[in-house]
């Protein structure tokens, strides 16, 4: 079998040194009863070309969203990743290497990390980042865990249009590690504060798209002792909008999907989180730090390792262990590539790409844009229910969007629609004309 | 030395008074190698006895610091910020933690005093 | 000191060199991405690596909330960034580089088929909330997927969603404490032995349970009859990991299920080591409700330097009910997903992560499992398990195995060889490094003093096990010697010589500034 190097030879002589008879004796402290006598029933081992050809037959039975017109959003989003990130990531030094618990072998995973904290602090406007979490919806119950643990307050407060998603995990999260949760509409929050609360958690740009100045609730939440959780669902938002660390958030978490990553049918993903150096030792997961080695060279390492749960155990300030490695070293380098000037070009882009679809499709007749100020997703209000709608156009080859109430029952009529930089003339058009067909 | 008492868990408490002063002794701070962080009580803050006080962070190790005796934190030692090796370096005197009104004297007597405290590391026996 | 190091180290003791590269521009300083030169080229044209389009010229609608100033991103190009990292790349060890002896970790090879299938565009492209009708093949695969591991556990459910080990233990204590919640049973102690993985006591104190430690026996397994003391109706389960962290075979597994079982408790079993069970084992056969596997470890998916990783949890059909959403379900000719708390679904616990879990991992796990077939997991299993007992018996008079008789994929050193030497653990390990092998996992059990766990993995030749030997023995032999120095400088040829972790926690720089100080060797 190609990934077992051992022969027939080698086992024996094997054996003979280790004074066995067969390799089934090697197990003796497995009761007999509990020995399986045949193999399980499960295929046969194959070679590459029928894996090859029996996968690539299951992928072909699905529509890839980047082969149609697609304007799918709702926390995950289709963008253009440059050759070179794939190609880089895919270095076995990179691909099979281990967490670096061994820092004098592992400078390359961990000076990329140190990077990759830095890059997320400066477009979050944030003091320090960690070394990533399993997903922006994760990292946002890790930040509501994170303010109870500094506020000691055990109550969280959410906004209405945070992702569906994330208000699910952090009430999950919330049955299970005994805090509660309460929601409340965005413009309600600040009247809603009382000194339960530990935080706050809004979304920017909203979950229906809304792009907003969290400003004011900042201010209202520090007045009533609690901390203000952005979450940032689009990253590349960023390159364009006011940052949380600008409107005074203390926690922001964010979903870093759109670079560097593949859409994957949804994972693996990447959790930022990104805080205020005074909240430093709160942060749950790995951290990257700078030191020097005994010769004086500059070299990294991880670090404030005390608070993980390798060695805090029960204490820890979290339970995780593996996070996103490769998926935040696919960021880094993207984000590297782009620089200033191509974020904020590919920020600006997505933006106008999403105000031209917005001027085509708020005039189709019987259809409500909903939302006034977007990044480069909204909401139509349509006068049908949206689900059908989609499913339809999508045997025609266009994937139009993702229907509200996928992710909210309450809301049949509402579609989310996501443009980007790949978004092109044709696909507006395509959108546009099968929309107006079906509306008819 | 008469007046400081020992914990099960490494700590020493100094009274003065119904003042004391309290820390982590020196075989504790030997068992947890270089410190790098300690976490303070703040002032005005009640502590319990037996309770959970604060937390001392070395590289490869974090142990909480429990309170010897209950009272409330009238001072903190802010310079171990800036730098917690003074820990290290003179854990019964430079590198005190905090130091509390004491609420009731009789918390200090079942705690162990210097011969007591001597025997019980030694039957510790780390390496 | 300023300058490159003294390189005149002495040669490594076993003749090999370091399979971490060598070269003077390996251990030469690469600048931060924010301190090449030239990074911060101003004006119009300023440099990056992505050439976009124009944008289109609109009315925005950003309500006026324009970002303000300059984000602070470097600009460089295409040719620097591949440099960058490829240099980065050239001072990690992997094992692509070479043996990863870590115990507990599993670090075999990652198949590059893996990569390949993974990035069929039909699955790649994939939006996770596309109309279930034009993603059925995805839907197969994750069907496909857990068909293969209920098989290999031996349960009747699987949970797919958990993003990693720790996820998936997070996952199956939810899932045990929505169950006994469902009964009205609230109990408030887990039990966990001593020589768990981290992980275990911090997932169950994170769901609010006190952590009651068992201890291990002179065999090395868990004390049953302290175990035994320790139950009551308060205990909510015990969390086990078979094989144990001692590399041994927990073979009282029943009789502790009989006895958890009884006060009512559940019994999670921590995956972390099926690689030595896989198609000789079925751990749903051992008397367990729930069990976590890592596809980073037994399912060969790469550890990328720290994840993405995967948890599926195998659940009895008492937990099952419990699972978190979504679930992937046949629905008359084709695969639907339970994406709300309705129906069958009805006692989910609801949602631990965005979406539907770690799909890219759930292809390279297809394909791993698929290459080796069930037919070939017991040889997989065997050759792990014919590994780890040929260092055991090739090393056992040199260094001092914890415990007598064979182990399983794993086998558990102590610092007892290293006597009076004044060498510790941590010395020999860094030692190893000048070899040209990243370390064992040191320190871990904590039952041991001074543990080296060593996993060689089945995919590890004989020919590379007896170079390791080699190594291991003259090591132990150098030890002995008394050479403290040698062992407490090391490691010598590393892209970097031992860092300063205490200065790194003491005053921790987590990230460049722009008006960062340059670097000490300046």
């Amino acid at each position: 079998m190609r990934y077992l190097p051992l022969t027939d030879e080698d086992r024996r002589a094997m054996l003979g040194v280790i004074g066995a008879k067969s390799v089934d004796d090697l197990f003796g402290d497995v009761p007999a009863a509990l020995r399986l006598s045949a193999p399980l029933d499960l295929p046969s081992g194959l070679g590459e070309i029928e894996i090859e050809r029996e996968l690539a037959s299951l992928a072909a039975q699905n529509m890839a969203a980047g082969a149609v017109p697609s304007f799918l959003g709702a926390g995950a989003y289709r963008h253009h990743v440059p050759a070179a990130v794939d190609y880089l990531v895919q270095r076995g030094e990179f691909l099979t290497s281990y967490t670096p618990y061994q820092p004098e072998i592992a400078q390359g995973t961990l000076q990329a990390l140190f990077e990759f904290q830095t890059q997320v602090a400066l477009i979050t406007d944030m003091e320090v980042a960690n070394a990533s979490m399993y997903d922006g919806a994760t990292a946002a119950a890790e930040a509501v865990m994170m303010a109870n643990r500094a506020t000691r307050r055990a109550k969280a407060l959410i906004a209405g249009d945070l992702h569906p998603h994330y208000r699910a995990v952090i009430e999950t999260y919330g049955r299970f590690n005994g805090f509660a949760t309460a929601m409340a509409p965005v413009d309600a929050l600040a009247a809603s504060l009382d000194a339960a609360i530990s935080c706050v958690v809004v979304q920017n740009p909203g979950f229906f798209g809304d792009v907003r100045d969290y400003a004011a609730l900042a201010e209202a939440c520090h007045k009533a002792g609690a901390l203000l959780v952005v979450a940032v669902t689009e990253v590349v938002a960023l390159g364009l909008i006011k940052s949380p660390g600008a409107m005074g958030a203390d926690i922001v978490v964010a979903e870093g999907q759109s670079l560097g990553n593949a859409l994957e049918y949804g994972g693996p993903y990447l959790g930022l989180f990104a805080t205020r150096e005074k909240f430093m030792r709160q942060m749950p997961g790995r951290l990257t730090g700078q030191t020097v080695d005994a010769d004086g060279l500059r070299g990294f390492v991880l670090t404030l390792s005390a608070r993980e749960q390798h060695i805090r155990r029960e204490k820890a300030t979290s339970n995780i262990c593996t996070n996103s490695g490769l998926c935040a070293l696919a960021f880094s380098i993207h984000l590297a590539l782009l620089g200033e000037a191509g974020f904020t070009r590919l920020a600006e882009l997505n933006h106008a790409k999403a105000v031209q679809l917005a001027e085509r499709l708020e005039k189709l007749p019987g259809v409500k844009l909903m939302t006034p100020s977007f990044f480069n997703e909204f909401t139509l209000r349509l006068p049908r229910p949206a689900a059908p709608l989609v499913d339809a156009l999508a045997t025609r080859g266009i994937l139009a969007g993702v229907p509200v109430n996928r992710l909210l029952p309450e809301r049949p009529n509402d579609l989310l629609v996501a443009a980007t930089e790949l978004t092109t003339d044709a696909d507006i058009d395509a959108l546009d004309a099968a929309l107006r067909e079906a509306l008819r | 030395m008469s007046n400081i008492r020992y914990t099960k868990d490494h700590e020493w408490i100094r009274v003065d008074g119904n003042e004391a002063t309290i820390g982590i002794t020196d075989f504790a701070q030997n068992q947890l190698g270089d410190i790098v962080y300690v976490e303070l009580p703040e002032v005005g803050r009640k502590v319990e006895k037996g309770k959970e006080a604060g937390v001392v962070e070395s590289v490869k190790a974090a142990s909480e610091v429990y309170a010897p005796a209950s009272g409330e934190v009238t001072a903190v030692n802010t310079g171990l910020a800036d730098d917690p090796a003074r820990v290290n370096a003179d854990a019964m005197g430079e590198g005190w933690f905090y130091k509390i009104k004491l609420a009731d004297a009789k918390d200090l007597g079942d705690l162990m005093d210097d011969a007591a405290y001597q025997a019980f590391t030694a039957a510790q026996d780390k390496h | 000191m300023s300058g490159p190091a003294d390189k005149s180290w002495s040669k490594a003791v076993s003749g090999f060199t370091p399979a971490a590269g060598g070269g003077r521009e390996v251990h030469d300083e690469e600048p931060l991405l924010f301190e090449a030169e030239g990074a911060y080229y101003d004006g119009a044209s300023a440099r990056s690596g992505v050439d976009l389009p124009a944008p289109p010229k609109i009315a925005d609608r950003l309500g006026g909330l324009r970002r303000q100033g300059k984000i602070g991103l470097p600009g460089l190009s295409e040719p620097q960034i591949v440099r960058h990292y490829t240099r980065l790349s050239q001072k990690n060890y992997s094992i692509d580089t070479g043996i990863y002896p870590l115990g507990s970790c599993t670090m075999k090879y990652n198949p590059r088929l893996n990569e390949k299938v993974a990035r069929l565009p039909g699955f790649a492209s994939l939006h996770p909330l596309q109309p279930l009708a034009t993603v059925q093949g995805a839907l197969a695969l994750m069907d496909r997927l857990a068909i293969w591991l209920k098989t290999i556990a031996g349960m009747p459910a699987l949970a797919l969603s958990p993003a990693a080990g720790a996820h998936g233990e997070i996952c199956g204590m939810m899932c045990i404490r929505a169950a006994l919640e469902a009964h009205g049973d609230k109990r408030s102690r887990v039990l966990v032995p001593e020589s768990a993985h981290g992980t275990n006591p911090a997932t169950a104190a994170t769901l609010g349970y006190q952590v009651d430690p068992i201890p291990a026996n002179a065999r090395g397994r868990v004390d049953l009859a302290a175990l035994k003391a320790k139950l009551g109706a308060d205990v909510a389960a015990i969390m086990l990991t078979n094989p144990n962290t001692c590399g041994l075979f927990e073979d009282e597994s029943l009789a502790i299920a009989e006895a958890v079982h009884g006060v009512g408790a559940f019994f999670y079993l921590d995956g972390a080591n099926l690689n030595a069970l896989l198609g000789r084992v079925q751990p749903g056969k051992l008397g367990i409700d729930c069990m976590h596997m890592n596809l980073h470890k037994t399912f060969s998916t790469p550890h990328g330097g720290g994840g993405p990783g995967s948890g599926p949890v195998a659940l009895a059909a008492s937990l099952a009910p419990y699972a978190p959403l979504p679930w992937v379900v046949h629905h008359e000719q084709s695969f639907a997903l339970i994406e709300e708390r309705a129906g069958d679904a009805a006692q989910s616990l609801g949602r631990i992560k965005a979406f539907h879990g770690q799909m890219g991992m759930f292809i390279r796990a297809l394909a791993f499992l698929m290459a080796h077939g069930g037919d070939g997991l017991a040889r997989l299993s065997g050759d792990a398990v014919l590994n780890a007992n040929y260092l055991l018996a090739s090393l056992k008079d040199v260094l001092t195995p914890s415990f007598a008789g064979s182990a399983m994929h794993e086998v558990l050193f102590d610092d007892r060889f290293l006597g009076e030497t004044g060498v510790t653990t941590l010395d020999f390990a860094k030692a190893l490094i000048d070899e040209g092998y990243h370390p064992m996992t040191m320190y871990f059990p904590l039952i041991v003093h001074g543990a080296l766990l060593v996993e060689p993995t089945e995919n590890e030749s004989k020919e590379s096990l007896d170079r390791f030997i080699v190594a291991m023995r003259e090591l132990a032999a150098r030890a002995k010697q008394h050479d403290t120095e040698f062992f407490q400088a090391a490691p010598h040829r590393a892209p970097r010589r031992r860092l300063d972790e205490v200065a790194a926690a003491r005053k921790p720089v987590l990230r460049w500034r722009p008006d960062a100080k340059p670097t000490a060797a300046e």
